[in-house]
């Protein structure tokens, strides 16, 4: 009896292997049709960032030359000239702004990550979520109006690096959260069980676990911030002139393309698109630098 | 019915002096209770087992034993365990500190990965800031030799702990608890995740351990109890899901003449 319902069984599933099911070609066809249409989104996506890159390349290389990285940029209508001072204020505001924003954005996300329960802590976690929401320009009047027109009284360097640490403490934040949540609970407990303090356990297990996402963490939020012309305009305003005077103005990348292009000069379209040219450079290095610390390790 | 480890004493040889008290102790995730009322005796420098089925509450038990319950949001404990006669849920008295006296190896092995095998034999040290004047070269060598690993390993001290197989993973985590030179050594379900060789191997080393530390270990596995241990407690939870101590006494007389029908049931295997 049993042995005769087990031939039955195999000759139902003989004959659904070797004729097609109702349904089967139509079910192919959408599923070709569908693997299809995503494929030609993603390309499309893909070719978008590839045209930009292309097209920057393309108007921004004739640009490149030694005195361009070197130089400063001439009075109006001159020909020739750089960007250095701008290159130069780019790195030491981003510089300031990881001094500011690096403490308060991974000790966020300690807080959130390993003790943040409650209302307080989703409290917190909406006003971070907001704050990476809101426009930059709006950090730019902000700091604009209490720094430059307050606290230092003029357009600065050290405006600019404040706007750009309150960009930068959001997406730091998130994304550091998030890779600390990733520590597996047994690691915490493995040292907390060897009388290890709380405290010794996050600095000494948690954060060097992760510390690979957290510098990606770190280095996404610089190369969000090193783009930013909005907030700049508003609180560092740009400089001709070389400048370490973190309470003078400042030159910066973003806001020497913006010169640049709205100038009726064609030599300094030119040098709009090469400094677009390098900043692309200078922040899809850090994107890259990011991705090659995390590539290489593994937890 | 309440089973104490008075009721051991009507056993041949007198226990040994307690290493550990447990006395009435509850322990509750939220609103849950996975514990109820458990009173024993750990017995120094001998093999506790605690057995019993899924979901009895013996991994709770022993966690409550050196404070990692509390470590669980919403984990709650009622009742004294006494090291040395001492309540380690006195008010005043550092979980932490109770940590460094009662340490712990866990199912899966762990080592840190980031750290070498020779930084997570110190780590302990290292990590409660007690490193400083110790010869770190000492306690590497006398911690991994104490669990058999250090001629596997003594070439390769800089390499990962990760490039471990998992058992010598595990005999790392447990080269890594006793650095700390604790007294009592918890162990949760510490072979579950090792293949018959490997679990030989700790069974091997809790045998030679013991006389230096006095071992609890949770094991899901009644052979491993009955061939590791001096004592065994058998756990079980009841109709509403909270486990309790059905039975504790001498390994030998448990599973050769368990007093309890419940033991009985579960060590011939009818459930769990």
């Amino acid at each position: 009896m049993a042995v005769g319902a087990g031939a039955a069984g195999a000759a139902v599933a003989r004959r659904r292997l070797s004729a097609a099911a109702p349904g089967e070609r139509r079910r192919r066809i959408v599923n070709a049709a569908a693997t299809g249409l995503i494929a030609a989104a993603a390309a499309l996506s893909s070719l978008v960032l590839v045209l930009i890159l292309g097209y920057v390349a393309w108007q921004g290389l004739p640009a490149l030359n030694l005195p361009f990285f070197t130089e400063r940029p001439r009075p109006y209508g001159e020909v020739g000239g750089g960007v250095a001072p701008a290159i130069l204020g780019t790195l030491i505001m981003l510089l300031v702004a990881a001094l500011l924003s690096v403490p308060l954005g991974i000790g966020t996300a300690i807080y959130l990550a390993e003790f943040g329960r409650g209302a307080f802590a989703r409290l917190v976690r909406l006003v971070v979520d907001l704050l990476a929401g809101l426009p930059s320009i709006v950090v730019g009047v902000f700091v604009w109006a209490l720094l430059v027109r307050h606290v230092v009284g003029q357009y600065s360097g050290l405006a600019g690096a404040v706007a750009l640490a309150i960009i930068m403490v959001p997406i730091m934040t998130r994304s550091v959260e998030e890779i600390l949540r990733l520590v597996p609970d047994a690691l915490r407990e493995s040292a907390l069980a060897l009388g290890v303090p709380r405290w010794r356990t996050i600095l000494g297990v948690v954060l060097p676990t992760a510390r690979v996402g957290v510098i990606t963490g770190v280095a996404l939020s610089l190369a969000r911030a090193g783009g930013e012309t909005a907030p700049l305009l508003l609180t560092a305003l740009g400089n001709q002139f070389f400048s370490f005077n973190l309470l003078g103005p400042m030159a910066a990348l973003p806001v020497q393309i913006y010169t640049y292009a709205v100038s009726p000069y064609d030599d300094w379209h030119t040098k709009a698109w090469g400094s677009a040219l390098i900043l692309v450079l200078v922040v899809g290095c850090l994107s890259l630098a990011a991705r090659a610390v995390t590539g290489r390790a593994r937890w | 019915m309440q089973a104490t480890a008075e009721t051991d004493e009507t056993g041949v040889t007198p226990a040994p002096a307690p290493a550990l008290r447990i006395e009435r102790l509850s322990a509750w995730y939220g609103a849950h209770q996975a514990i109820r009322d458990v009173s024993l005796r750990v017995p120094a420098n001998c093999v506790t087992a605690i057995i019993g089925p899924s979901g009895c509450g013996k991994s709770t038990a022993l966690r409550c034993l050196n404070r990692m319950h509390e470590v669980v949001r919403g984990a709650r404990v009622e009742g004294r365990v006494l090291l040395d006669d001492a309540d380690v849920y006195a008010p005043g008295v550092d979980a932490v500190r109770v940590r460094r006296r009662i340490g712990m190896v866990f199912q899966k092995p762990n080592p840190f990965p980031m750290m070498s095998i020779y930084d997570n034999v110190v780590a302990g040290l290292r990590l409660s800031g007690e490193a400083r004047g110790r010869d770190l070269d000492t306690v590497v060598e006398e911690s991994l030799r104490a669990v058999g690993l250090w001629d596997e390993v003594k070439g390769k001290l800089r390499q990962s702990g990760a490039s471990l197989s998992g058992g010598q993973q595990q005999r790392l985590c447990l080269a890594r608890a006793l650095a700390v030179e604790p007294e009592v050594l918890l162990m949760d379900e510490p072979c579950s995740a090792l293949d018959p060789v490997a679990t030989y191997k700790i069974e091997e080393l809790m045998e030679a351990l013991k006389d230096r530390y006095t071992i609890v270990i949770v094991t899901h596995n009644m052979q491993q109890a009955s061939r590791v241990s001096d004592y065994t407690a058998f756990f079980l939870a009841g109709e509403d899901r909270v486990g309790e101590l059905i039975e504790y006494g001498r390994t030998d007389s448990l599973f050769t003449a368990p007093r309890d029908r419940r033991t009985e049931d579960y060590i011939t295997g009818r459930f769990g």
